[in-house]
């Protein structure tokens, strides 16, 4: 049998599909902070939190309230969202006439304390989800087996992910939206409603956060801290992509997830540090990112 | 000149003058070190105190003249982290003690400082052997695992089950390291052979990668040398691959009730685990856990089930010596046999490893189970001389010391007592 650097490319075939679902969580997170970012200029350190926040009511409503995950994909979105735009309106709305490290460091204390009111109620152990019928078997791919849930990550992320792209690069919202980020003030002039464009817009991104806590929920133990690893890895990403840059978010999302596939498989050890090294090498390189603008 | 020797004199007579007063009160203060917001918050963390609390209370503190305070604070499991506020405890605020520290990197860090201070470490939570050997401190105790006890036990079961080739996937550190090579030796003592493994980051969350790198290994054990929500997410995903149902065996190194609690005894099911403490062994055990319970909300893990066990020993160490220097009290806990209600009789060897029986026990199936926290069925009871490693097989330099004699002794005692005026 033919190898290809060294191990069977059965495996390597295996390696990276995983690699990419894994990218699908880095996508979905790093889309919603850069949509946060290009419109509100706030580096929205909560998004970690509203990620498990996302899987948490996912759990709750087919603990508490025997609701199905094909309606929490939905819901569990919606609500998050919902505190989204609470916390926008109170708090965030207030610092957006000073320097952005005051919305980081905003956000950042937010992410501490609802993480440490949700390890105070549920403990660090987690809950296991159980995922519905649909999701629970698997297909043999021949090189590998792949669960259906998994396989429903990549499927559902793709989706969104493109959709959000079109949303805002295609259509008339997504000129506003974008207009608004480049000069809110003369498209506040044209009689468009510029603070809750915002608002909604915040309330979005937190929903993206959300639904992939929704996906996560059954194939990773939900815990309080199960955003609090994955959410530096995804500023990594948004930095390499570019800050702001949706299209950018994207792609190394995904693409950054077979990279770190890739690691897991000829050196594992360095897996959890393979994304800082692109990222400080990309910012020799091209400090505005891959897909940014230099400002 | 004159005057400073005179108030040195005085205030060394004030100093002379303490002991006598403390017959009536001794302060001890104990701090509680553990993980209080990580991946092992629920098997150490608030638990570990509320264990210490009760230690307190059962031993019957103040009646018997010892005015004991807990501290707690957080090591975010690291060594650094640990040792700063190890250090800092014992400079300002006089512990005399430190309890759990379930990270044995952090472990390790704590037992270096602790061995030159006059504290007592009272290790629960970690797993590493080293510090009863190479490492071992004459000021450590090393109360409710370690890695030697768990590979001989489960990873013994499994090999006589006939588990007799294995992959490991193994936490990035100390603890995963060592209890891949002692797990490693046990194998190989019985004829297996592991024929791979990989390590991951620690804490990690994605498993997947390296359950698929196990799958494609052949091997009929898939070791796990991880801990906590680690162990969790493996479990978790290896069922999701289908691994468990294709016939590859799963093996939890280092498992706690909390873990199969959080994996629910439908993925959980059939696991092999060893453990010192399980809440029903019997009605002492059950009595305890109990009242833990009111107050935690969790049954405890033997992580805090050992906190209790040390500290009470430690107590009952104080109260015999009649303060709190450590060379003295933690030779009374070596001299004393150790009695409690949740890991019986039992003893403190030269080397500073606690002795009690371990056993291995099978995950329920969800018939089985009455309720909640009902998980475990008995397999076996490990006596403590054949789970624990022998005495003479660690390389602990107290050993040699211990069976030299105690002619020794009077000298370390003044070694002591120059570092103290110092």
């Amino acid at each position: 049998m033919f190898e290809l650097l060294g191990i069977p490319p059965q495996a390597l075939f295996g390696q990276l599909l995983l690699g990419l679902i894994n990218g699908a969580f880095y996508a979905m997170l790093s889309l919603g902070l850069a949509v946060i970012f290009g419109l509100l200029n706030i580096i929205n350190f909560t998004h970690g939190a509203q990620y498990m926040m996302g899987a948490f009511v996912t759990w709750m409503l087919l603990n508490y309230f025997g609701i199905e995950y094909w309606y929490a994909l939905v819901l569990a979105p919606l609500i998050v969202g919902a505190t989204g735009i609470v916390i926008e309106r109170l708090m965030i709305s207030r610092l957006y006439h000073l320097d952005h490290l005051y919305g980081l460091l905003l956000t950042f204390g937010l992410a501490l304390i609802i993480q440490g009111l949700f390890r105070n109620e549920y403990g660090i152990s987690g809950m296991s989800y159980r995922p519905p019928e649909l999701l629970a078997g698997g297909h043999n791919l021949g090189f590998m087996y792949l669960p259906n849930s998994r396989l429903w990550v990549i499927i559902a992320s793709v989706v969104v992910c493109f959709g959000t792209w079109f949303v805002i690069e295609k259509t008339k919202l997504g000129a506003y939206l974008r207009a608004a980020t480049e000069n809110p003030t003369l498209v506040g002039a044209f009689g468009i409603n510029v603070p809750r464009m915002i608002t909604l817009t915040y309330g979005f991104g937190v929903a993206l956060a959300a639904f992939a806590g929704v996906l996560a929920a059954p194939i990773y133990s939900v815990n309080p801290n199960m955003g609090e690893s994955l959410i530096i890895v995804v500023f990594a990403v948004v930095v390499i992509g570019g800050m702001g840059s949706i299209l950018g978010a994207i792609i190394t999302g995904f693409g950054l997830g077979l990279v770190e596939g890739l690691t897991r498989v000829f050196y594992p050890e360095g897996s959890a540090v393979v994304i800082f090294v692109i990222m400080a090498i990309v910012l020799l390189i091209k400090p505005a990112g891959l897909f940014g603008r230099a400002a | 000149m004159v005057r400073q020797f005179a108030f040195a004199t005085s205030a060394l007579a004030v100093l002379a003058a303490v002991p006598a007063l403390a017959q009536d009160a001794i302060d001890v203060k104990i701090g509680v070190l553990n993980d209080r917001s990580g991946i092992y918050s629920d098997i150490s963390g608030e638990g570990s105190v509320i264990a210490a609390r009760m230690a307190v209370e059962d031993f019957g503190a103040e009646e018997k003249g010892l005015n004991v305070e807990i501290l707690s604070a957080d090591h975010q499991n690291k060594p650094d982290v640990a040792s700063t506020v190890t250090q800092q405890w014992i400079d300002e605020e006089g512990v005399n003690a430190i309890a759990d520290v379930p990270t044995s990197s952090a472990a390790l860090a704590i037992n270096e400082i602790i061995r030159n201070e006059d504290a007592v470490f009272l290790n629960s939570g970690a797993a590493t052997t080293e510090l009863t050997g190479g490492a071992c401190s004459p000021h450590t105790v090393h109360w409710t695992y370690d890695t030697y006890a768990l590979a001989h036990g489960t990873g013994g079961a499994m090999v006589r089950e006939g588990g007799d080739s294995w992959f490991f996937i193994t936490a990035d550190y100390a603890f995963g390291h060592q209890l891949e090579n002692d797990t490693t030796a046990v194998i190989e003592e019985a004829g297996g052979e592991v024929v791979g493994s990989v390590r991951h980051p620690f804490p990690g969350s994605d498993f997947s990668s390296f359950l698929l790198q196990a799958q494609a290994s052949g091997a009929k054990v898939i070791g796990l040398a991880n801990a906590g929500g680690d162990t969790v997410n493996a479990i978790t995903q290896a069922s999701e691959f289908g691994i468990t149902q294709a016939g590859q065996a799963l093996a939890g190194l280092l498992m706690f009730v909390n873990d199969v609690h959080a994996l629910s005894l439908e993925t959980a099911q059939g696991l092999v685990l060893t453990e010192s403490f399980y809440w029903d062994l019997n009605d002492d055990t059950r009595a305890w856990s109990e009242r833990y319970m009111e107050e935690a909300g969790d049954m405890p893990s033997m992580v805090q089930a050992g906190v209790y066990g040390s500290v009470l020993h430690y107590l009952k160490a104080v109260e015999q010596v009649g303060s709190t220097n450590a060379d003295e009290v933690v030779a009374a806990m070596k001299e004393m046999p150790t009695d409690d209600p949740l890991f019986g009789q039992g003893e403190v060897r030269a080397d500073g490893r606690k002795m009690h029986d371990m056993y291995l026990f099978q995950v329920k199936t969800p018939e089985e189970s009455e309720g909640d926290w009902d998980y475990y069925n008995l397999l076996a009871t490990i006596p403590a001389e054949e789970a624990f490693r022998p005495l003479d097989e660690g390389g602990c330099s107290l050993v040699e010391e211990a069976a030299a004699g105690g002619a020794e002794e009077p000298a370390a005692e003044e070694e002591a007592e120059g570092e103290e005026a110092n």
